[in-house]
C-alpha cells in the first residue's frame, strides 16, 4: 500500500536570483515560505507541480513536505527549513533580507 | 607561471560569449532549464540551495597575484565579499546572480582564469601537490605537466560526455600531497633504477559512495608517454564505462567490474594505438611549458632575522613550527596560510585576505600563491628573513592562525548551508569542533590530526581519508554523523574504517572529545600521532570510548 499523502507546496529558486521562492495560491511566486500554498490532494499537488514547472521565472520546482501553522505552511525537513533562512555560517539569504 | 598565448585567450573569450548569448537566451525563455543545463555546467555554474554558484577552476593550484585580486574584485562586485576554496582548488562563489555570470566570466578571462569543465561528464581540473615547484622532496616540478593536461583536456571532443566526471591528481614528490590514490588517475613521479624520472599511473581510485584506493597500473611509465597514456586510459574508459547507472560510472567501477588485468591489458593495447600517433608535438608543447614554471632567482641573504624572532617571540614561534615546511633551498620556507581560524568557515577568504595575501605574496614570496586541496593558501617561496615581516603583516587579518596539520585545520564540504545534493551540515560542525579544541587549548598537544567532514555521500570532504572522518546523513528527518577512522591520503592511502552508530548534530562534538582523550591516555608518548596509535591499537579502544554504554554493557 502506498503511503498517505502528506501536505505539499511547491518550491524552486528565482531564475535569475537564484533566491529561493514558494509558488502561491494565486499562481505568484513568493520568497516566505508562509505565503505559498499549503496543498492537501495528491492529485492537486501533481498538477499545481507542472504549474511550477512551466512557470518561466522559476527552476527546479518540487514538491516539499510542509504542515500548517500559525502564519501558513511551515517546513517540516530541515533542509526546506534551512532553505526559509539561509546558510547557517554567515547571515546571508533570505536571513540577511528579513532579519530573522 | 603559464602564460595565456593568444590561441588560449581568443577560445577563453569566445566561450565566454558563447556562454553570454546562451544565459541571455534562457532568461528571455528561448531556452528551457532542460536545455540550458548542460551548458551552464560546461561553464561551472551550478544551483544550489540558496542561490546559484559559479565554481572557478585554479589549475594545479596555481594562481598569481593579480589573478587573486580579481577573485576579491568578483566577490565585492558580484558576490558577498568572499570566495571559499574547494578540495579540488578551485574557488566558488556563493551568491552571483544568473544575469551577472557572464561578466564575472569576462573578467575572469581578462587575467587568464576560467570555469570551464569545473562541472559536468568531462575531465576537470588537474588537481597538483600544493607545495609544487618548491618541495624539498620534489623529483620535479609536477605542474608543466599539470598545465599540458589542461589544455589537452579542455574541450578535448573525445572526452565531453564521459560517462561521469573524471579527476586527475599530480604530484612530483614521492610524498603524496595531491591524494593521488583518490583519483581516477593519479600521477605520482618516480625515479626508475636507471635514476629516469617517470610516473607511478594509478587508476581507479576515488571516495564517494564506493571508496576505492587506486590501482597502480604501471609502476614507471616513461615521462614523454605520459600524454598518449592518459589518453589511452581516458579512451578505455569512455568505451567501458557504464551509462547505465550513475552511481556505477566513474572508473573506480570500471576497473572494479572489469578486473586490474584486463583494464590493464586494454589500456596497454590502446596506448600501443596512440603511442605512435604523438608525433613529439606534445613534448613540444611540453617543453614550451615547462620554460614558464622556472623558479624565480632566490635571493642568497642572512638569515638571523629568523632565528632572531624565533628566539623572542612565542607566537611566531608557534606559527613557525607549525605552518611552514622545507624548502629546497635551505633559507627558503613553504609557508602555509590558514584558512582555518577558529570558528572561521574552512577555505573561505574574504577579499580583504584575498588583497593582503596577493600583496605580501608580491612583497615577500615572489609573487607565488598556491591553493591547496585542504583549503588554506600558500606561499612557497619565503626567504627565513622576510618570515617575521610576513607573521606581523598576517597577524589581525584571521590568517594568522597557527594550525597547519592539526586538529582545527579541518577539510569540510560546503554541506547543506550551500549544496543541493548534501544530507547534513558540515561547516558548523568544523566550526564547533575547531572552536571547541581551542578552548581546551589541547590542539598542538594533540599533534598532527587530520579530520575530514563531508556532507553527504559523495565526499567531497575526504572523510574516508581523514584521520578521523565525519559524514553527515539524514536519518529519517534528523542530521546525524558517521565517524571513521584511521583512514590516510597519502602514499600509503588507506580507506578509514566506519566506527559504529551514528550521532546526531550535538553530540558529535563530545564524540570527537571521547576519541582524542582516548588518544591521550593510550599514546605512547606525545611522539605518537594519533593515526600511528590507532595503528598500534585497532579501532576497539577509541569505539570504547564512542560509545561508553555499550562498552559498560560488555563488561557488565
Amino acid at each position: 500500500m502506498s503511503r498517505a499523502f502528506t501536505p505539499k507546496i511547491v518550491t524552486a529558486n528565482d531564475l535569475t536570483s537564484g533566491d529561493v521562492i514558494y509558488l502561491t495560491a494565486t499562481d505568484t511566486w513568493s520568497p516566505h515560505h508562509a505565503q505559498a500554498e499549503l496543498i492537501e490532494d495528491e492529485a492537486h499537488a501533481q498538477l499545481r507541480l507542472l504549474d511550477g514547472k512551466r512557470a518561466k521565472a522559476a527552476v527546479g520546482a518540487y514538491l516539499a513536505d510542509a504542515r500548517r501553522g500559525d502564519h501558513g505552511p511551515e517546513p517540516v525537513h530541515f533542509r526546506e527549513a534551512f532553505r526559509t533562512r539561509g546558510p547557517s555560517n554567515y547571515h546571508h539569504g533570505k536571513q540577511e533580507a528579513e532579519n530573522v | 607561471m603559464y602564460n595565456y598565448t593568444d590561441f588560449d585567450d581568443a577560445f577563453v573569450r569566445a566561450r565566454t560569449a558563447q556562454f553570454a548569448a546562451q544565459v541571455d537566451r534562457r532568461i528571455s525563455g528561448a531556452l528551457s532549464e532542460d536545455e540550458f543545463k548542460p551548458f551552464r555546467l560546461m561553464n561551472g555554474v551550478y544551483l544550489q540551495l540558496h542561490a546559484y554558484m559559479l565554481r572557478v577552476a585554479i589549475p594545479y593550484g596555481t594562481i598569481n597575484p593579480h589573478q587573486m585580486r580579481v577573485l576579491a574584485n568578483i566577490a565585492d562586485t558580484y558576490d558577498k565579499g568572499y570566495g571559499h576554496f574547494t578540495t579540488r582548488q578551485n574557488i566558488q562563489f556563493n551568491w552571483p546572480k544568473l544575469v551577472d555570470i557572464p561578466a564575472i566570466l569576462s573578467d575572469l578571462a581578462d587575467v587568464g582564469m576560467h570555469a570551464i569543465q569545473t562541472s559536468g561528464n568531462t575531465i576537470r581540473n588537474v588537481t597538483a601537490d600544493h607545495f609544487a615547484g618548491a618541495a624539498a622532496d620534489e623529483i620535479a616540478d609536477p605542474r608543466p605537466v599539470a598545465e599540458l593536461l589542461r589544455q589537452w583536456s579542455t574541450d578535448h571532443p573525445e572526452f565531453q560526455f564521459l560517462p561521469r566526471k573524471f579527476k586527475i591528481a599530480i604530484t612530483g614528490s614521492p610524498n603524496d600531497r595531491a591524494v593521488t590514490k583518490a583519483h581516477d588517475i593519479g600521477l605520482r613521479m618516480v625515479r626508475n633504477d636507471a635514476g629516469e624520472a617517470g610516473f607511478e599511473m594509478i587508476v581507479g581510485g576515488g571516495l564517494g559512495r564506493t571508496p576505492f584506493v587506486g590501482a597502480v597500473v604501471r609502476d614507471f611509465l616513461p615521462a614523454a608517454d605520459l600524454l598518449p597514456y592518459v589518453e589511452a586510459v581516458l579512451s578505455v574508459y569512455n568505451m567501458l564505462g557504464r551509462r547505465d547507472n550513475k552511481y556505477k560510472a566513474r572508473i573506480k567501477i570500471t576497473l572494479h567490474e572489469t578486473g586490474k588485468e584486463e583494464l590493464s591489458r586494454l589500456i596497454e593495447e590502446r596506448f600501443a594505438q596512440l603511442r605512435p600517433l604523438f608525433g613529439g608535438n606534445d613534448q613540444a608543447l611540453l617543453a614550451q611549458i615547462e620554460a614558464a614554471f622556472s623558479t624565480p632567482d632566490l635571493r642568497d641573504a642572512d638569515t638571523s632575522a629568523f632565528d632572531a624572532f624565533y628566539g623572542a617571540d612565542p607566537v611566531f614561534r608557534s606559527w613557525a613550527d607549525t605552518n611552514l615546511a622545507p624548502h629546497r633551498d635551505p633559507q627558503y620556507r613553504i609557508v602555509t596560510i590558514s584558512l582555518k581560524a577558529h570558528g572561521a568557515t574552512p577555505g573561505d577568504a574574504t577579499s580583504a585576505q584575498m588583497r593582503l595575501i596577493a600583496g605580501l605574496s608580491e612583497r615577500l614570496g615572489h609573487s607565488e600563491i598556491r591553493i591547496s586541496h585542504e583549503q588554506n593558501v600558500i606561499l612557497p617561496h619565503v626567504h627565513l628573513s622576510d618570515l617575521p615581516a610576513l607573521h606581523a603583516a598576517l597577524r589581525g587579518s584571521g590568517l594568522e592562525t597557527a594550525n597547519i596539520g592539526l586538529i582545527s585545520d579541518i577539510i569540510a564540504c560546503p554541506g547543506m548551508d550551500y549544496c543541493a545534493l548534501a544530507t547534513a551540515r558540515s561547516i558548523p560542525v568544523a566550526q564547533n569542533i575547531a572552536t571547541r579544541f581551542d578552548a581546551l587549548k589541547l590542539e598542538h598537544d594533540i599533534g598532527p590530526l587530520k579530520i575530514k567532514i563531508s556532507g553527504c555521500i559523495n565526499a567531497c570532504g575526504h572523510h574516508h581519508v581523514g584521520h578521523i572522518g565525519i559524514l553527515g546523513l539524514d536519518r529519517a528527518g534528523v542530521e546525524n554523523y558517521q565517524i571513521t577512522l584511521g583512514g590516510d591520503g597519502t602514499e600509503n592511502a588507506v580507506i578509514g574504517e566506519r566506527a559504529g552508530p551514528g550521532f546526531a548534530y550535538d553530540e558529535i562534538v563530545p564524540a570527537i572529545e571521547r576519541i582524542i582523550t582516548a588518544y591521550l591516555a593510550l599514546r605512547l608518548d606525545a611522539a605518537e600521532t594519533f593515526l600511528q596509535a590507532y595503528r598500534r591499537l585497532g579501532l576497539a579502544p577509541f569505539k570504547a570510548a564512542l560509545y561508553p554504554d555499550e562498552a559498560a554493557r560488555d563488561a557488565a
